[in-house]
């Protein structure tokens, strides 16, 4: 007669407390060893220069053609910054999952430092600090580019930079819980994963109002771009540099910052908590189907 | 003493998907394991690839859930405290180049002291004499992409001792080295036992030569059951009143070496074709019993090139347990 095995119990909060700090810190240090070491530096510099431009290019010719070069009506500005904002989700939240998929493939680390005394949700999030800071790189030369090339109408002086360092934070805090959920469900999945990120945020790309506001998409899509901290964030983030232009459209328009703040806070807090009890069950399955260290060679 | 490691009918079974519409099959990976290793000892667990040995080290560091049974290391239950066990124990995987191929092997080993706790002085110290001891000493600053296969194993048997952990698990460790730098690493880790009072290590290999040469005891695991645990020279005590004989002799020309079996007297028989000749290796319960394996060799027209009287070693011990050798077991698929 043998005994049933109840699940592993795992604890979310680590019993040692000195685990978080330590597993964040040396996870982002490893993370930017990957990010930066990959190529030349100088190599580097230039693709870290021509990436967002060419991505924000291919959007502004679009654009152009569409609306036959109306620059100066704000839809432009709307669509540029929710562009070079979304670069961010790419990065912090399809880096984090990637960072799952890149040590259990390609570096065939993961099952190390699962064993590691580590708080390994606080390892996934250390890893998206280095892609935080890619991102910002990205998102820096695409908005400069707008504003010194195409009249994106950003006056620093006038930007609420305080509203905007705020927006970030919570904006970065819940992409990365947005990462730690799909970094989860990249746990449990095993064949053809390496597409997960990008399909994740290629499809959240059309309900957040990144490119155009959400009056555009049926009545019935809707509600999902509603239910996405995504959206609010965003549209924080224009308004904390380009002000009343981003209040042109009615999407949010009846919404203070505060009310946005507020509900980014409440939607954020959902997302990690969702995040963070969607890790504990994904954890116990890729232990109970032995994914932890398995190798597909996909 | 205290246990290290103890497992109560610890059974893992996989469930194998098969084609669309087949049904999934069952695996059993592991059965009923009952295993207790003391604190301070060296414990190999001998067998074939696919006996379970990996399943069962998945399974003590945490990564693998088993499908039913229970399991402690470091006094510690692994259902219920994984978190505790973590901290005390860590693994090397051998056959395989892990490691962060953009970071410099101190770096990488490094990285990992920092994740257990330890303060990098010490760290920085305690890698430079491992890396000294495996050999890799002047390797400290390359890239580890840049290391062979084997320096690359190298590194990561440091990174398993670098954490000095309370119960070490080395699975495959010397796989894919050479024959120099499997002697050095099995020095090392005979030494690191001997050294480190209460410190424990569980070694899994299907060398014989490896499991016999450092282990304090042995179990041998076969289709996920273990068969036998003791010492390597009680296992082999048992074989030492038969008598052991390994004969090269030409091809069996059709006739297998069941003729062999149901002679008078053999216990067990293996046989290997290779490069135009035949190898037999009889386990007899008595001298006397030649005679007649002679006779039926004469009768069936084969020719002895080679013979050899030996003693047992746990190959045999292997061979009388589950009748056939592990390179039989392996090539069968059993």
């Amino acid at each position: 007669m043998t005994t049933k095995t109840s699940a592993y119990k795992h604890s979310l909060i680590p019993q040692n407390p000195g685990w978080l700090p330590r597993t964040f810190r040396f996870a982002a240090w490893l993370g930017w060893q990957i990010e930066s070491n990959w190529a030349d530096p100088f190599v580097f510099a230039i693709y870290s220069v021509i990436k967002p431009i060419s991505s924000a290019a291919i959007l502004v010719v679009m654009y152009s053609v569409i609306t036959k070069g109306a620059f100066e009506n704000p839809v432009f500005p709307y669509i540029y910054l929710g562009n070079a904002f979304y670069i961010y989700v790419g990065a912090i939240m399809a880096g984090i999952s990637w960072a799952v998929i890149e040590d259990r493939e390609h570096y065939r680390m993961l099952k190390y430092m699962y064993i590691a005394p580590l708080h390994y949700p606080t390892y996934l999030l250390g890893r998206g600090v280095a892609r935080f800071l890619t991102g910002s790189i990205s998102v820096f030369i695409t908005i400069a580019f707008g504003v010194l090339f195409l009249n994106v109408p950003l006056n620093i002086y006038a930007a609420d930079w305080g509203l905007f360092f705020v927006s970030l934070g919570l904006g970065v805090l819940m992409l990365g819980f947005m990462g730690l959920l799909l970094g989860s469900i990249t746990m449990v999945i095993v064949n053809h994963v390496w597409f997960l990120g990008e399909a994740v945020a290629g499809a959240l790309f059309l309900f957040s109002g990144a490119i155009f506001p959400l009056e555009v998409l049926p009545a019935w899509l809707r509600p999902v771009g509603y239910a996405m901290p995504l959206t609010y964030w965003l549209e924080l983030m224009r308004r904390a540099l380009i002000g009343d232009v981003a209040r042109a459209f009615p999407t949010l328009a009846g919404f203070s910052n505060m009310e946005l703040i507020g509900i980014l806070l409440a939607t954020t807090a959902v997302i990690g908590l969702a995040a963070f009890l969607t890790y504990r069950y994904c954890d116990y399955r890729a232990r109970e189907l032995g994914y932890i260290d398995r190798v597909t060679n996909y | 003493m205290q246990q290290a490691i103890f497992t109560k009918k610890l059974s893992r079974i996989y469930k194998l998907r098969g084609g669309k519409k087949t049904e999934p099959k069952e695996l059993i990976a592991l059965k009923d394991v009952d295993l207790e290793v003391k604190q301070g000892e060296l414990f190999g667990l001998l067998g074939p690839n696919g006996a379970g040995k990996t399943t069962l080290i998945k399974i003590l560091t945490t990564l693998l859930a088993p499908s039913s049974g229970e399991a402690w290391v470091a006094g510690h239950n692994l259902s219920t405290d994984p978190d505790r066990v973590r901290p005390l124990i860590n693994m090397v995987s051998g056959g395989e180049s892990s490691g962060y191929g953009l970071l410099t092997v101190r770096e990488n080993l490094w990285m990992f002291a920092q994740f257990y706790g330890i303060p990098s002085q010490v760290a920085n110290q305690r890698i430079k004499d491992l890396l000294e001891v495996v050999g890799l000493g002047d390797r400290l600053n390359t890239k580890s992409s840049d290391l062979s296969t084997g320096l690359r194993q190298k590194m990561n048997i440091v990174r398993g001792f670098l954490t000095d952990p309370e119960v070490l698990f080395l699975d495959e460790p010397t796989l894919g080295l050479d024959v120099g730098a499997s002697r050095d690493v099995r020095r090392f880790i005979r030494s690191w036992v001997d050294q480190n009072e209460g410190k424990t290590l569980l070694l899994t290999t299907h060398y014989m030569v490896e499991a016999d040469e450092l282990c304090d005891r042995v179990a041998i695991i076969n289709n996920g059951q273990v068969l036998a645990c003791d010492t390597p020279a009680r296992l082999k005590r048992d074989l030492q009143k038969d008598a052991i004989f390994r004969m090269e002799v030409s091809p069996l020309n059709g006739a297998g070496a069941g003729v062999f079996e149901r002679l008078s007297g053999v216990r067990k028989v293996t046989h290997e074709a290779k490069d135009g000749s035949s190898t037999l290796e009889f386990i007899l319960a008595e001298e006397d019993a030649l005679g007649a394996v002679v006779n039926t060799m004469t009768q069936q027209d084969i020719h002895i090139l080679n013979l050899q009287k030996r003693e047992p070693t746990l190959e045999d011990v292997f061979v009388s347990l589950t009748g056939k050798s592990m390179a039989e077991v392996e090539k069968s698929g059993d």
